[in-house]
């Protein structure tokens, strides 16, 4: 069985994002780019199913500027086997990139396609749902818990209040929830076997896929700040302050 | 233009979320509600009881029971060509089957807004809430998340639509509901609660989290966790507030061996009154806290719930 592995090269997780003075969008020159980490995590459970013999072959994808590359390199670091880089300057929403990975799917035939839950630079999280839906497949999303049975696959979902399981009929898709596994850093062995694993780039076109954005960017702002209060020197005071001063309780 | 959302229900009444979401589709015009799942009569009769709701749609059966993603999606686009927005709470129900619906439109998504602009224009927080993003959709149907925190839920009573049964469609048996394991607690839901009291890191160990209930119980609360109390174990992860667990707004947000990570920040900056105690007075929670409180947490939670006790 091949996994599919979508991979999205966002801003790092641990920079401060800042706000364009112009109000076009965030600033991302110079800024450090990483693997989406919940796409990290689906990277992980692939390379865990071909450790336990369930899955044969893992090839990682990416949609994005041609620097994606480097975020498809580290899939490959982990444990993928090959790349694909779809190449584009375009603003990719989920809808397009879910029309270009169901191109790839029909092409590659993978038993199962595993994405993160969410990118965390548009926080859409919405791509693993819509390539379900336009592969016909069966989705297990928010997942904390995969066990491949033959063709089912049961999933354990995080959902509001707890934990549900479902079975899904497969090929299917799985989005990540972050108790799923925690990603191993690449050794460095491995990401020098990496550079060796062949990386194919396309374009959107060879898809057949147009590209355009549903949505348009009218603005970027700043939130409005919240400002710090006042330190309380004692729980008596913080009381009564919720009382007298806030009225909270 | 009408509006179309999908209602989430519990024993027989709306979940708060969804009453936010209908607080935004109201915005838009006139608003009509789905109501699925199997023997959810009493659910459809509060449904109509929403004021601003002007019908009710209701598909009593099976397939709907557990509203899983395939079958819920097969519904709404069955219904969707007599509407020009369809909506729902961004809660893991909403979360899971709206985008599924929205491919299947040929339409983009517009995923957690946190406001109205216009019919075609929403404001959506973008990077964990540190920017906010006004867009605007070309799709000739709108399919859209509300973000709860962000829009006061309509009351729950004073209004009376038409309710209409509608028949199930049908959807291929591709997945199968096994089971459900759901925290059992006495208290409110998270994003429910007028309260939440939530532990992080300092809390050392899950069992330190029992230092929070007396206060919990006490103020009618919801208890919480930080991402790093989640990944710690200390916790199951939906106590999870942040940007990857629940965001939150309630009137009185406490936040216990919190540092203040921005991914905590995205989930409960919108609180109406937050408390930070914290050993560490250089922790970030308190460039956004009202009120802090620089102490051992061990020795102030027992002294919280003692004055509060003393009333």
């Amino acid at each position: 069985m091949k996994i599919l592995v979508p991979v999205k090269r966002v801003v790092d997780y641990n920079v401060k994002v800042r706000v364009k003075s112009d109000g076009t969008g965030v600033e991302t020159a110079g800024v450090k780019m990483s693997m989406n980490p919940f796409d990290e995590i689906a990277v992980e459970e692939a390379v865990r199913l071909k450790e336990k013999g369930v899955a044969t072959e893992i090839i990682a994808v990416s949609l994005g500027v041609a620097a994606c590359a480097e975020t498809i390199r580290t899939a490959l670091a982990m444990g993928a086997d090959r790349g694909i880089l779809v190449e584009s300057d375009a603003d990719l929403q989920p809808l397009a990139v879910a029309k270009m990975l169901k191109a790839i799917a029909e092409k590659e035939g993978p038993g199962l396609i595993i994405l993160g839950k969410q990118a965390i630079d548009d926080d859409m999280s919405a791509t693993g749902q819509m390539l379900a839906a336009l592969l016909g497949w069966a989705q297990g999303t928010f997942a904390s818990k995969i066990t491949v049975e033959g063709d089912k696959l049961t999933v354990t979902r995080e959902v509001d209040g707890g934990l549900e399981t479902v079975s899904l009929n497969m090929p299917a898709i799985v989005t990540t929830d972050l108790r799923l596994n925690e990603p191993r850093y690449a050794s460095l062995p491995n990401i020098m076997k990496a550079r060796k694993k062949p990386i194919e780039t396309i374009k959107p076109a060879d898809l057949g896929v147009d590209p355009a954005p549903r949505l348009t960017v009218v603005k970027v702002d700043e939130p409005p700040k919240r400002q710090a209060g006042v330190k309380v020197g004692s729980v008596a005071e913080l009381v009564a302050k919720l009382k007298n001063e806030a009225k909270v309780i | 233009m009408t509006s179309l959302v999908l209602l989430e229900h519990e024993a027989g009444s709306i979940k708060q979320p969804s009453r936010s979401a209908v607080a935004a589709a109201v915005q838009l015009g006139e608003t009509h509600v789905l109501v699925a799942g199997l023997g959810i009569a009493a659910a459809a009769a509060a449904a109509a009881k929403i004021p601003g709701v002007a019908k009710v749609l209701v598909a009593d059966a099976a397939e709907y029971d557990h509203a899983m993603a395939e079958p819920m999606a097969a519904l709404l686009i069955a219904l969707a060509p007599n509407y020009s927005h369809l909506l729902a709470a961004t809660t893991a129900v909403g979360k899971n089957v709206m985008p599924r619906v929205a491919a299947l439109l040929d339409s983009q998504p517009i995923s957690d807004i946190a406001g109205v602009v216009d019919a075609d224009t929403f404001v959506r927080p973008i990077y964990a809430g540190n920017a906010l993003a006004t867009v605007k959709s070309s799709d000739a149907k709108k399919v859209i998340t509300v973000r709860a925190a962000s829009f006061d839920p309509v009351a729950a009573e004073g209004g009376s639509a038409a309710i209409e049964a509608i028949a199930a469609v049908g959807a291929p048996s591709i997945s199968t509901f096994i089971s459900a394991e759901l925290s059992k607690s006495e208290r409110p839901e998270l994003t429910a609660a007028r309260v939440v009291i939530s532990g992080g890191r300092g809390m050392q160990n899950g069992d330190n989290f029992k230092l929070l209930e007396p206060i919990a119980d006490k103020l009618g609360a919801a208890v919480g966790a930080s991402r790093a109390a989640v990944d710690a174990g200390f916790v199951p992860n939906d106590y999870q507030v942040g940007q990857t667990g629940k965001i939150v707004a309630p009137e009185l947000y406490v936040a216990v061996g919190i540092s203040g990570a921005i991914q905590h920040l995205a989930g409960m900056k919108d609180s109406k009154v937050i408390v930070a105690i914290n050993k560490d007075e250089e922790a970030p929670i308190f460039q956004v806290a009202d009120y802090g409180l620089v102490a051992d947490l061990f020795v102030a939670l027992p002294e919280l719930a003692a004055e509060l006790e003393r009333g």
